[in-house]
């Protein structure tokens, strides 16, 4: 079969057949096809735990940019305090930035728990159908010719390799999709180290390579907006910002 | 007929629809060649539909081969790209 089917036929599958292919004796073919299942099945949940653990770290990552939000807020307050209103303006597009990464990074990990908890799901019923296939065995091991124990024993360890063989894809996609959002949050790390997210006193007055890709990445109208709601906040008028509208003035 | 959607299970449908399936599996292959992403996502939806209307979900117990195997629900058009092509899922 073209599409799917062929791959569908991975490893996994291929190695029941094989197998099985192998022994001459039934009974034979039935114990090593049902210690093989319980030895693939420590794979899977190898396979599952190792996607927890990608997702334990995009989360990590998730609050370390939340931190950075907060940090970033409350330097363009002092920095706009101080009348710097330039350095503001670069702490809140590094803001939006980070907002923006957050947001796409929260989604993603979202998704990723939802196939978490298919595959969690998934793997239990694999269990039951290797634990099905052990007391199957034994019947066809007593109850039929050494031909046709071959023929029903194929059918069935067929059944456990293709439910082995779908969970594999999709421990497989789950695995993509962490290596994917995980190559963006390193994305976002290297801006981290490249001191995006650095103490704004340390700028230097001209702009940098990073200050310029900022500026073309968050949109002008998110940061305006905000500083003249800081600025209303903080009680400074002036400027062409309709600042006062809501704040209270200081006294 | 047996039919797995992938992640989610094996269900059991009447051979009349093998029929249906096929066609609709036939017509998501053209769509895929054209590149009509809308039109892959409407027929990809119809034969979930099909599963999902005719189909009764298998017993854990019961240990089979499936006749057909289908994508992922939320397969990606690019990776519908790599499935559906040639015969199809269904070879006629």
């Amino acid at each position: 079969m073209p599409g799917l089917g062929g791959r569908m036929s991975t490893v996994i599958k291929s190695k029941i057949s094989r197998m099985l292919d192998r022994a001459e004796d039934p009974g034979e073919t039935l114990d090593y096809g049902y210690q093989k299942q319980v030895e693939l099945l420590q794979n899977v949940k190898k396979g599952i735990a190792d996607v927890v653990t990608s997702k334990k770290r995009l989360q990590m990552q998730s609050s370390k940019l939340e931190q950075n939000i907060v940090k970033l807020d409350t330097q363009a307050r002092q920095a706009l305090s101080q009348g710097r209103e330039d350095l503001a303006r670069v702490a809140l597009e590094r803001k939006t930035l980070a907002q923006t990464e957050l947001q796409s990074l929260d989604t993603q990990v979202r998704e990723l728990e939802a196939q978490q908890e298919a595959l969690t799901a998934n793997e239990q019923k694999l269990r039951q159908k290797i634990e099905q296939f052990r007391t199957k065995k034994e019947v066809i091991k007593a109850q039929y010719s050494a031909a046709e124990a071959q023929v029903r024993i194929s059918e069935a360890a067929n059944g456990v390799g293709e439910e082995m063989a779908d969970l594999g894809l999709a421990i497989q996609r789950a695995e993509d999709k962490t290596e994917t959002m995980r190559a963006r949050a390193s994305a976002v790390e290297e801006l981290e180290k490249a001191g995006t997210f650095d103490d704004l006193s340390q700028l230097g007055a001209g702009q940098d390579d990073i200050d310029r890709q900022l500026q073309e990445l968050t949109s002008g109208s998110q940061v305006d907006d905000e500083l003249s709601k800081m600025k209303a906040e903080l009680g400074q008028g002036g400027g062409d910002a309709p600042a006062l509208e809501q704040g209270e003035e200081k006294a | 007929m047996i039919v797995r959607v992938s992640g989610e299970g094996q269900f059991r449908l009447p051979d009349e629809d093998a029929d249906r399936l096929n066609e609709l599996d036939n017509r998501a292959v053209a769509a895929v060649e054209q590149g009509d992403e809308t039109g892959f996502r409407e027929l990809w939806s119809q034969m979930l539909e099909l599963v999902a209307s005719d189909g009764n979900a298998l017993d854990d117990e019961e240990l089979v081969e499936s006749d057909v195997i289908l994508p992922p629900r939320d397969v990606t058009f690019a990776e519908a790209t790599g499935e559906f092509t040639g015969d199809g899922l269904i070879p006629d």
